[in-house]
């Protein structure tokens, strides 16, 4: 299994399209690492670039050390799952997953003990005289995985392999995708614009927008320690609340003041005081019993089994929060929700960065 | 007749009535008009069969069955070979591609009879373009239109070079139903542009080919105003299609013999239909 670095890489379509804007980092070997993002962030591009289906604009690829620029897709060593499976329409799922192997001349033998073998770990022996067409998607998806494995690969390219799966294969599908990925030791690069998808799978996630890294870290991090208010928003669902607001020293606390309320920060934000920021709430990081009060009206609630979202405003500050079914929140009555200072994220207003 | 029955045959008598009329009637009635002696200044003779026995004996009628089969298994062919390397240019991502496309279709939109006649001047023995091109670079002139030999080619260039883009067109559409992902995972799987083209674009077309193949071949054995106008049939006869040669009974006022000609014809064209529909079936199972 290999190492893959990418440094500087850039991609410009056109004359001035950045798909991807000085794009550095490395996956270790045996390494689960995610590229997520918003749609048009330029993660499929950076995957092709890998794969070799586009052309550098700038930069260099490496894979085990070897620098593959200019190396073409069959020489890379790599395998890539597309997102709606590209399976042969016209062959079955054998030959399907004995392809790539016939074109690197195997011996026959070789072939179908590699295929039987790939179909045995994916579960899929009974399916491989069937044509695509009579597959079901979450067939399909196993298929496409299996054509990858079949041939042993360095890298492994996944874009989006789940997204035209339905809910509950998606989650079924996730996991077993996990189990695959110890099970092979394989090196896997996967791209999704689905933050669970990321969180769940990933050992290393880099989240991308507009072509350009936001951050690498692996999930935990990525959730406690968001670099920027964009990554902050993106992991985590429901999304975090953000409030604008002014960092002020009143007799007692350093508070930020914002336009319906005011919160109490920590003291060491003393040195920031007179700055415009914006302050991140999770909808999780609401607590019962201890923080700044913070009144909203509630307008929707969404029951989801052992708790509830409830979506509210503060003046015209809107705020979603999660809450026990024992607070017992009314629609269009007042809730009080308290944070703890601990429990804030503080971005600065321009540059967006995490303080 | 009771509603269940009823509802449906209403909303099918439409569909039968045209079918009829247009289809139908005419080919009962050419099949029906082969049965008899029919020339001018003779009354309507009832012959059964005695127009086709002729036909078996005509040895004009076997020279233009043959030349048709000919003419439609040469010019289908290259029609074919050329139509593909047409789309998969056309298909081809540049900036030029909205203009080719266009361009490509010119000789498909010219009337057949304009386009026959520009023909007949690139062939003419004294001042054609062909003969003064072949002359510059030093061979020739050659006697296009007055061999049988030239003429044939003469035919086959003309129908190939007016029937290309619309095989093209076809066969481009069908391309473009190939996603570009499977040509990709081809491409990663190992398959060179040569692979990729027999292995998975080809099968993937076929159903396309086999209609673009069923309507230039059934289209070309109908030939009729091609060979009109650039050589009227001739020399000698030898270029005459089953059109051109029935079509001569009709001027002459022998629409018995005529008719045989066109069922026959039918005939050929309809067996031809069938067995690509079936070689077609068969591959699709």
């Amino acid at each position: 299994m290999a190492r893959l670095l990418l440094e500087n890489v850039t991609k410009i379509y056109g004359r001035d399209v950045f798909a991807a804007k000085d794009i550095s980092f490395e996956v270790d070997p045996e390494e689960f690492t995610v590229l997520v993002g918003p749609s048009g962030c330029g993660k499929t591009t950076t995957l092709r670039l890998i794969a070799g289906l586009e052309e550098l604009t700038s930069g260099e690829i490496y894979i085990d050390g070897r620098r593959v620029n200019d190396v073409s897709p069959k020489d890379r060593d790599v395998a890539m799952v597309f997102q709606n499976y590209a399976l042969y329409p016209h062959m079955n799922v054998y030959d399907n997953m004995a392809f790539g192997l016939q074109m690197r001349k195997y011996t026959k033998s070789e072939i179908r003990e590699s295929v039987i073998d790939a179909a045995k770990t994916l579960d899929i022996t009974e399916l491989l005289d069937r044509k695509p067409r009579q597959l079901s998607g979450g067939q399909r998806q196993r298929v496409a995985l299996g054509r990858s494995i079949v041939r042993n690969p360095k890298l492994f390219l996944f874009d989006e392999p789940l997204s035209n799966l339905d809910a509950k294969m998606r989650v079924q599908m996730r996991a077993e995708l996990a189990r695959l990925h110890k099970k092979i030791h394989a090196t896997i690069i996967y791209v999704t614009h689905d933050q669970v998808e990321a969180m769940t799978l990933g050992q290393k996630i880099v989240v991308l927008k507009d072509g350009e890294i936001q951050q690498i870290a692996d999930p935990i991090t990525l959730y406690k320690k968001p670099a920027n208010r964009f990554v902050a928003g993106f992991i985590g669902s429901p999304p975090m609340n953000f409030i604008r607001g002014t960092i002020k020293k009143d007799p007692t606390h350093i508070s930020c003041f914002c336009t319906d309320l005011v919160l109490t920060l920590k003291k060491e934000f003393e040195r920031y005081v007179g700055r415009s920021v914006v302050i991140g709430i999770r909808p999780t990081d609401f607590s019962l019993v201890e923080g700044t009060q913070i009144p909203i009206i509630v307008d929707v609630i969404e029951p989801m089994g052992n708790e509830l979202y409830i979506y509210g405003r503060c003046g015209s500050t809107m705020l979603v929060a999660r809450v026990p079914e024992e607070a017992e929140p009314r629609v269009g009555q007042m809730h009080v929700l308290r944070v703890n200072p601990e429990k804030l994220y503080i971005f600065d207003e321009e540059t967006e960065k995490a303080i | 007749m009771n509603r269940k029955i009823k509802e449906p045959v209403s909303f099918l008598l439409p569909l039968i009535f045209f079918i009829a009329a247009f289809l139908l009637f005419p080919v009962l009635g050419t099949f029906w008009n082969s049965l008899w002696q029919d020339v001018p200044f003779m009354a309507r003779r009832f012959v059964a069969f005695d127009n086709y026995v002729g036909l078996m004996k005509d040895g004009q009628f076997w020279q233009a069955s043959f030349f048709t089969i000919a003419f439609a298994c040469i010019s289908v062919s290259l029609e074919m070979a050329f139509g593909m390397i047409t789309a998969l240019i056309l298909n081809e991502k540049s900036r030029l591609r909205g203009a080719l496309r266009g361009i490509a279709l010119i000789p498909w939109a010219i009337p057949s009879v304009i386009g026959a006649r520009i023909w007949q001047l690139i062939f003419r023995y004294d001042y054609g373009v062909a003969n003064i091109t072949l002359k510059a670079i030093g061979i020739g002139p050659v006697n296009w239109l007055g061999t049988s030999a030239g003429a044939f080619a003469a035919l086959v260039l003309a129908d190939v070079w007016r029937t290309t883009p619309f095989v093209a067109i076809i066969l481009l559409a069908g391309l473009q139903t190939v996603p570009d992902d499977v040509l990709k995972q081809a491409q990663i799987d190992g398959a060179n542009i040569f692979q990729r083209f027999h292995r998975i674009t080809l099968p993937m077309i076929k159903p396309i080919i086999m209609v673009a193949i069923l309507f230039r071949t059934i289209d070309a054995m109908r030939v009729f105003d091609l060979i009109y106008v650039i050589t009227g049939g001739g020399p000698g006869g030898t270029t005459a299609s089953l059109s051109v040669y029935g079509y001569k009974f009709f001027l002459t006022g022998d629409f018995g013999y005529g008719s045989a000609v066109s069922v026959i014809l039918f005939i050929i064209a309809l067996t031809t239909a069938i067995i690509y529909m079936e070689i077609g079936k068969l591959r699709s199972q």
